[in-house]
């Protein structure tokens, strides 16, 4: 057997030695090794109730005399191993030192082909109008596992269809394996018990508890591990087959926690939005409030036009045009806690290219749901304190610039992406400003704008958010901006070449990493390419006495964190 | 002759005048062991019933012995002791004449039980079709706690326990112990995956729990009346003390019957104890053990040889009524429940409503035995409305095989293994069923459940 390391242990499986963990199952050391265990209702982040019998294996454990101790061997030499007359389920069977199993033998391959023919009997077989195809768990086995014909003759159960559970899922009852999975998701992770079975044996169904529907907000959670298309989402629906869509790695802008999203896409339009396993930060969740935030991605206020006082025009010549305004002095520049780093870290740049009188940033707050949505709604907050772009934490009020304006302090106001009208700067206030405003969609402040830079969605452009962990994560181009407009790293960067021709603009991203990792030392090192798939941590101990208003969550406590900046601090 | 019984736990249970009342209780001797008990050390206690190599009764023939000794005791939570008396194996009847005729044995054998394995609560998991069980249980424990059998500080021992008793919701699964702690515990009676969660260890409310049926625990009153060695030599070895055999079917005297293991052969059983077969019928087939177990078919030898060594050649009313000679022959002794059929039979009509039963009770959590008991129900009950193929056998044998083995609990094993004998013991009919070209009426009358 090979040495084991510090906590791993050593595992055989169909023969092949690997070192795994201690403590994780079996389905997980198969996954290890490069194999695949089927399972429909053992989920990684779900307790184990080991009932559709998929994982069925076969396994042993080597033998020693009882009465010495001594290893029995074989006549090869080798340890020989005591396999179990019955397989046992991969998910409840503990990796134990020295474990034995096999994955592909012919009594697992006969347990498996009869428990796909067992769940196949009594399922529709409506693939063809089922929006879990190209998904689903049961196709897929069924095309390795699966006999190919049926031997079943009789009826069918007939079991409820169309069922509403609640406002945004969808249930159908006969296409349900009764895995559980759901079930267990409410009581576990939701902590909203609404969901169980009636009825019992073949004639199981799967219902809410009466009164009650499943509505929480993280409801549709159930539909992305339901293995199969019992559970549908009333949204997504019917609309896209998903072998269609492309999915790109994005970050939700909902709240400071940065949960990790696919966005799935196809010609250029955005279907649904589901979660992508962190387990630093999300596990394999999201709220559903964050799978609507891509509606505004197509709407019609979207500002398609760089223009000068109201009259279309060039990037370039509205970045020359703000360039002029800017550098006439008396700037206020108001950030945005839902920009990348990389637009903050050019704002910052610009900010102080023009001597700016302030630079603020627009908080904003809601409760905090203690699994994946924060009190603070802004992803990217601590992005703008990494880049120097703020030194304090932001207020929703810009008072103190309404202040400034009033007294004629600040002349000039560049705001990049933030409705001004919704923080307490009045339409006639800002009237009596040169405003330049980098925005997504029509708004009162864009009105009054005197240049006018259309910018993109999170969907339509790449670049990184810091989450409450200070957590460095990507995100990256799902689908094009509406035609003509530059990425907004790309239109700051004119605008800053314009202010100081001696920066050359960075048009990239790689450009402005390197950039920032020189001059920000908790950035040294980093570049976009080697973050990796689940963020890279950023010592951010330089702000552990800020007061964050956020409380715990999924992955995050407060009082850990700071007590962990503290310690890399001393 | 007629052999004669020995009666243990049965001893007064029929006798005229027996009331189920305290007072006759303690007349006929009642709770003298249980002062006997706190005479003795826990341990003391748990070692004689190692001794007496006393074995389940509920079915599966556990050593009750080393089930409490599997008890964690250490791991500083409170114990539970749960007695068994969801009697639904089809065929057994037992613990119900326990409990309405007897019921302070039950709580005398339960006490001393509690006492050993020092259980700080314990209950009586009762199944729902035996309310008027349920009200004499409850009006006993009354009884016991007045007289301080049951309750604090009984009889001064200085230890305390209550019995509760739950009444089951109608599920044949919570006889499983593992969906009987749920059931108690207010769930669906899920059984649960082993491992972990083994009742001794992982049991009622995650903590160590004894699950032991009713006859189990009367028979631990009665090792103390004689000490566990001399228990030991009633009976056989691996069949020690007395059992219950309920004999149901075409005999002409069905009942209770109390035998020391091994002590006759299951043809006295049927012939001489029961008083034989119907007048002009031969016995066709016996389920020896509650409907789960395989069934044995009249005309049949089994050969082999015993666990010791020895050989054996026996006819079917040759097999002795003991735990392991039914295993010998393929079968087991369960529940000791004993379905004799005649040649009136139509075997695969049985098998059907046999099938009816698992599939209404399959609890329908784990995907082999949910699909697999109600496809069997369909075939098989198409096979009765004159709808047979000849591949409906092969398909039947198929079926309870994916089952078999590879479900949370034994309901798996319960629900395929009639199949699986009937369907090869008597494959001619199954066979023949295939070949009737009957009327096109769909169910010809016949309505299973």
């Amino acid at each position: 057997m090979k040495e084991p390391e510090n906590n791993f242990i050593s595992v055989f499986i169909d023969e092949e030695e690997i070192l795994v963990p201690s403590g994780i199952n079996m389905v997980e050391a198969t996954r290890l090794a490069g194999k695949e265990m089927p399972h429909y209702c053992y989920h990684q982040k779900l307790s184990v109730t080991g009932n559709c019998r998929m994982c069925l294996m076969e396994y042993g454990m080597p033998l020693t005399d009882r009465a010495t101790g001594e290893p029995i061997l074989d006549r090869r030499g080798m340890q020989k191993i005591g396999w179990l007359p019955r397989p046992a389920i991969a998910c409840a069977t503990k990796a134990l030192p020295g474990i034995h199993i096999r994955t592909d033998s012919e009594l697992v391959r006969e347990c498996r082909n009869g428990v796909m023919e067992f769940l196949l009997i009594n399922h529709p077989l409506d693939c063809p109008i089922c929006d879990q195809a190209g998904e689903c768990s049961l196709q897929e086995y069924a095309s390795d596992y699966g006999r190919g014909y049926s031997r079943f003759v009789e009826n069918k159960n007939v079991k409820p269809k169309r069922t509403r559970l609640g406002p945004r899922v969808m249930l159908d009852d006969e296409r349900c394996i009764l895995c559980s999975r759901c079930i267990r998701f409410c009581k576990e992770i939701a902590k909203d018990d609404v969901l169980g079975f009636i009825d019992r044996g073949s004639y199981s169904t799967l219902t809410c508890f009466p009164g009650r529907s499943l509505e929480n907000n993280y409801s549709l959670n159930t539909v992305d591990i339901c293995p199969v298309g019992a559970l549908t989402s009333i949204d997504f629906r019917f609309k896209m087959r998903v072998w269609f869509l492309k999915e790109t790695a994005s970050i939700c802008t909902e709240s400071s926690v940065g949960v990790n999203t696919l966005a799935g896409c196809r010609e250029g339009k955005i279907y649904r939005i589901t979660p992508r396993r962190n387990d630093e930060v999300n596990d394999t969740w999201m709220p559903d409030s964050g799978r609507i935030l891509h509606n505004p991605v197509d709407s019609d206020d979207r500002l398609v036009h760089y223009t000068i006082d109201g009259k279309h025009t060039l990037v370039e010549e509205a970045a020359k045009k703000a360039a002029d305004i800017l550098s006439k002095g008396a700037v206020a520049v108001v950030g945005s806690g839902r920009a990348s780093v990389e637009e903050q870290y050019l704002l910052r740049k610009i900010a102080s290219a023009v001597n700016a009188v302030s630079v603020s940033l627009v908080s904003r707050t809601g409760e905090g749901d203690g699994l994946l949505i924060s009190a603070d709604r802004n992803p990217n907050v601590r992005g703008a304190l990494l880049t120097g772009l703020i030194e304090q934490l932001p207020h929703a009020n810009l008072t103190n610039l309404a202040t400034d304006v009033e007294t004629g302090k600040v002349k000039t106001i560049l705001s990049l992406g933030e409705d001004l009208t919704q923080c307490g700067l009045g339409r006639d206030l800002l009237e009596k400003s040169n405003l330049i405003y980098f925005g997504t969609h029509c708004n009162e402040t864009g009105e009054v704008a005197h240049v006018l830079f259309p910018t993109l969605t999170v969907f339509e452009k790449s670049g990184s958010f810091l989450n409450q962990q200070f957590r460095l994560q990507t995100f990256h181009t799902a689908v094009p901006g509406p035609a003509g407009i530059r990425p907004d790293i790309d239109s700051l960067g004119k605008l800053l070449h314009c202010l100081d021709p001696e920066t050359i603009p960075p048009s990239n991203t790689v450009d402005i990493w390197a950039s920032m990792s020189s001059g920000i030392p908790q950035f040294a090192g980093v570049s976009v390419e080697n973050i990796p798939k689940t963020g890279l941590l950023i010592d951010g101990s330089q702000w552990a006495q800020l007061p964050f208003i956020e409380g715990k969550s999924l992955h995050y406590d407060p009082a850990t964190q700071q007590s962990e900046a503290m310690n890399i601090s001393k | 002759m007629i052999p004669a019984e020995q009666r243990v736990i049965l001893k007064y249970l029929d006798e005229p005048g027996y009331t189920n009342d305290i007072e006759c209780y303690i007349r006929h001797g009642g709770y003298e062991m249980l002062r006997k008990a706190f005479t003795m050390n826990p341990e003391e206690i748990c070692h004689e019933v190692e001794l007496s190599a006393l074995r389940g009764r509920g079915g599966a023939g556990f050593p009750a012995g080393m089930k409490w000794k599997f008890l964690d005791r250490k791991s500083g939570k409170p114990i539970y002791l749960i007695c068994n008396a969801d009697e639904s194996e089809p065929g057994t009847f037992k613990d119900r004449q326990i409990i309405h005729k007897d019921p302070h044995q039950l709580i005398e054998g339960m006490m001393i039980a509690a006492y050993a394995t020092g259980t700080k609560l314990a209950f009586i998991y009762i199944r729902e079709e035996f309310p008027q069980g349920a009200n004499i249980l409850e009006k006993a424990i009354e009884e016991a706690q007045a007289s301080n059998f049951v309750g604090s500080n009984i009889l001064g021992s200085g230890y305390s326990c209550d019995i509760i008793v739950h009444r089951g919701a109608g599920a044949y699964i919570c006889g499983e112990e593992t969906g009987l702690i749920e059931s108690l515990e207010g769930k669906r009676p899920y059984p649960r995956i082993k491992p972990p969660y083994f009742p001794a260890v992982l049991g009622l409310y995650q903590c160590p729990t004894i699950v032991n049926n009713v006859e189990t625990l009367c028979n631990i009153k009665h090792i103390i009346e004689i000490g566990g060695e001399d228990y030991s030599h009633i009976g056989v070895p691996g069949a020690t003390g007395t059992r219950i055999w309920c004999v149901s079917g075409h005999v002409l005297k069905p009942g209770y019957y109390e035998f020391a293991g091994g002590a006759i052969t299951l043809g006295e059983l049927i012939y001489e104890v029961c008083g034989g077969m119907r007048p002009g019928r031969r016995l066709k087939a016996v389920i020896p053990g509650g409907s789960s177990a395989k069934i044995l078919r009249a005309d049949e030898r089994y050969e082999g040889h015993l666990r010791d060594g020895t050989a054996f050649d026996w006819g079917i009313d040759d097999i002795p009524l003991d735990f392991d000679s039914f295993m010998a022959v393929g079968t087991m002794s369960g529940s000791a429940g004993v379905i004799v059929m005649d040649d009136t039979v139509d075997m695969v009509q049985a098998l059907a409503n046999l099938n009816a039963f698992y599939a209404h009770e399959s609890c329908g959590q784990c995907t082999p035995c949910r699909e697999g008991s109600l496809w069997m129900k369909k075939v098989s009950t198409r096979m009765c409305n004159g709808k047979a193929r000849a591949e409906d056998v092969d398909l039947l044998a198929s079926i309870s095989k994916q089952i078999e083995g590879r479900t949370i609990c034994a309901f798996g094993e319960a629900c395929s293994w009639p199949t699986q004998s009937f369907v090869s013991k008597f494959k001619e009919e199954f066979a023949a069923k295939a070949s009737e070209t009957r009327s096109s009426t769909d169910n010809n009358g016949n309505r299973l459940i």
